[in-house]
């Protein structure tokens, strides 16, 4: 009896009353996404092709086994720790960017901003520059640095530190101002108003409240720069990415796999040493 | 007393964290030996900056300014058919991965999406190109690779959290397991999964722009392509063209953001 009812009530909505609707807004999808499909060639077909398929297949079929040998295990023990390196060393630069443009973007630490004081003018004037210095070393992504210092610079790690120094530099100055901004700025208002300077304002009125965020983020900005830099060995920036790329052009399997295992187990280390330091701060 | 004991530990302990960190990051340029010293000889330094200045003024020619425009759609559509793909993709996975079939598929699907994430789009893109051949197609399948995984764990963990009372009363009244999730928990979950997907879209915007280094079509190839060749001035016309993409995406989204929060 039960069940006749639910039966007849679901003959009598057997079509769904939205249908029409959802029908027409998904021919409407499909005719918006249909340039895109041109535009991107999408064309799953190509990955059946006989030429392409015969490529993966050599390249996949050589991941196993990985390349075990002693003297390649040396080669890509030497890459990883030179991307730890490049990963670390560009992180330094970019703090030694990051922290004057930090001082002069913080607003808690202008002193312009309590009153019209000798030289605000000028004041300003370095304000508007470096947060345009600011902006315009971020806007690029490091991969297109990297491959610009690439060219000038030749290949090898230098162009991979030099890039991170620069983007992450302007990253951290931004990110570093709006901890600064978040935490409480009275006690460095006070101080400015007091007449410290603004080395003494930051030192005893903000980073005693915002420190640890600060090295926290710190910690995690290294994580991706880790990550980074392996990327930007594909353009040449040395490391791990380097000798990838070579191994991904001559088509080598093996040696692909074994790279790839020691970039996961990398990101996977750097990512419980850089929690396990962050919960160590907290 | 105690309180002095304690602060001078604490004290030993910092101290010890800076000099470990210091003698990292002098071990690290140690061991690159960069030779970025030679950045500060002034004829190094002269090269350097002639390099930089060769890039302007930036190419402006219709024909170059047309290709330019041409490969900003190409990236575009990258970016759009993949993060699409991916978020297709990432559904699918996401409902074993939120427990709907057992905790053996659950942990088993959990694995395939944290492995298809921890390879970065640019890897992706290297392999798609052998697998696809050089062009866009490569580049979206690459985007889709890697955000399916990023995705994939997000509309899990939506999933695992949507009500279970709607989908469960559907099923009591006598409907199909699928018919309860479409018209049960989807409908609750979709501004979610939508909010997700856009979030993504506007970071593979921007990354769809560089893939093309390895050969994934879009305005990286093109960037790579001139810079191969020295042609400093068209390099700067495309990095522009990155530069105004980059720009365009973050003033939509931060209006698109503004509107759906004020609606």
């Amino acid at each position: 009896m039960q069940a006749s009812i639910v039966v007849t009530t679901a003959n009598a909505h057997r079509f769904d009353p939205a249908a029409r609707s959802r029908a027409t807004a998904f021919v409407v999808a499909l005719l918006v996404l249909w340039p895109l499909l041109v535009w991107s060639q999408f064309h799953p077909a190509l990955l059946f092709e006989t030429r392409n398929l015969a490529a993966i297949a050599q390249f996949l079929g050589g991941f196993l086994p990985p390349d075990m040998s002693v003297e390649f295990l040396r080669h890509v023990m030497r890459s990883t720790i030179e991307t730890v390196a490049i990963a670390t060393a560009g992180m330094s630069l970019a703090f030694l960017i990051a922290v004057p443009l930090t001082v002069a973007n913080t607003r808690a630490l202008s002193i312009a901003r309590i009153g019209p004081g000798p030289g605000w003018r000028m004041s300003r004037v370095l304000h508007v520059i470096s947060r345009g210095l600011l902006v315009s070393l971020r806007g690029m992504p490091e991969l297109v640095w990297a491959l610009v210092f690439v060219r000038a610079l030749g290949l090898g790690p230098a162009a991979g530190v030099l890039a991170l120094a620069i983007t992450y530099g302007g990253m951290l100055a931004k990110v570093y101002a709006e901890i600064l901004e978040s935490a409480d700025t009275e006690a460095a208002r006070v101080l400015l108003q007091a007449g410290s300077g603004r080395t003494l304002a930051l030192v005893y009125g903000l980073l005693p409240v915002a420190a640890s965020e600060i090295v926290s983020y710190t910690v995690y900005r290294w994580e991706c720069a880790l990550r980074a830099s392996v990327v930007m060995g594909f353009v040449g920036a040395g490391g791990l990415g380097q000798l990838m790329d070579q191994s991904m052009k001559m088509m080598n399997g093996a040696e692909a796999a074994t790279i790839l295992v020691v970039f996961l187990l990398l990101v996977l280390v750097a990512d419980a040493v850089s929690a396990a330091l962050r919960r160590g701060l907290a | 007393m105690n309180l002095d004991h304690r602060a001078l530990r604490i004290c030993t302990k910092c101290l010890f964290a800076m000099a470990l960190l210091a003698t990292l990051v002098v071990a690290s340029f140690a061991y690159l030996s960069l030779g970025l010293e030679r950045l500060l000889t002034i004829d190094t330094a002269r090269e350097l900056a002639r390099f930089l200045l060769s890039f302007f003024p930036p190419e402006v020619s219709q024909r170059y300014l047309l290709k330019t425009a041409n490969a900003t759609l190409e990236t575009l559509a990258v970016s759009a058919v993949g993060t699409l793909l991916a978020a297709a993709f990432a559904l699918l996975l996401a409902l074993p991965a939120s427990g709907r079939y057992g905790s053996v598929m659950r942990a088993c699907t959990r694995f395939v999406l944290n492995l298809l994430r921890s390879v970065p789009e640019l890897i992706w893109a290297a392999l798609m190109v052998l697998a696809a051949g050089l062009g866009p197609f490569a580049g979206a399948l690459a985007l889709a690779a890697h955000t399916s995984g990023v995705l994939g764990r997000l509309f899990a963990e939506a999933l695992e959290n949507a009500p279970a009372a709607p989908a469960a009363a559907l099923v009591e009244a006598g409907a199909q397991p699928a018919a309860a999730f479409l018209y049960g928990t989807l409908p609750n979950v979709l501004p979610q999964l939508l909010s997700y997907s856009l979030y993504r879209w506007e970071i593979n915007i921007r990354m769809a722009a560089i893939l093309g280094f390895v050969g994934a079509g879009g305005l990286g190839q093109m960037l790579y392509f001139e810079l191969s060749l020295l042609h400093q001035t068209q390099a700067c016309t495309v990095i522009i063209a990155m530069l105004l993409l980059a720009a365009l995406v973050d003033g939509l989204s931060a209006m698109l953001r503004r509107w759906l929060t004020s609606a």
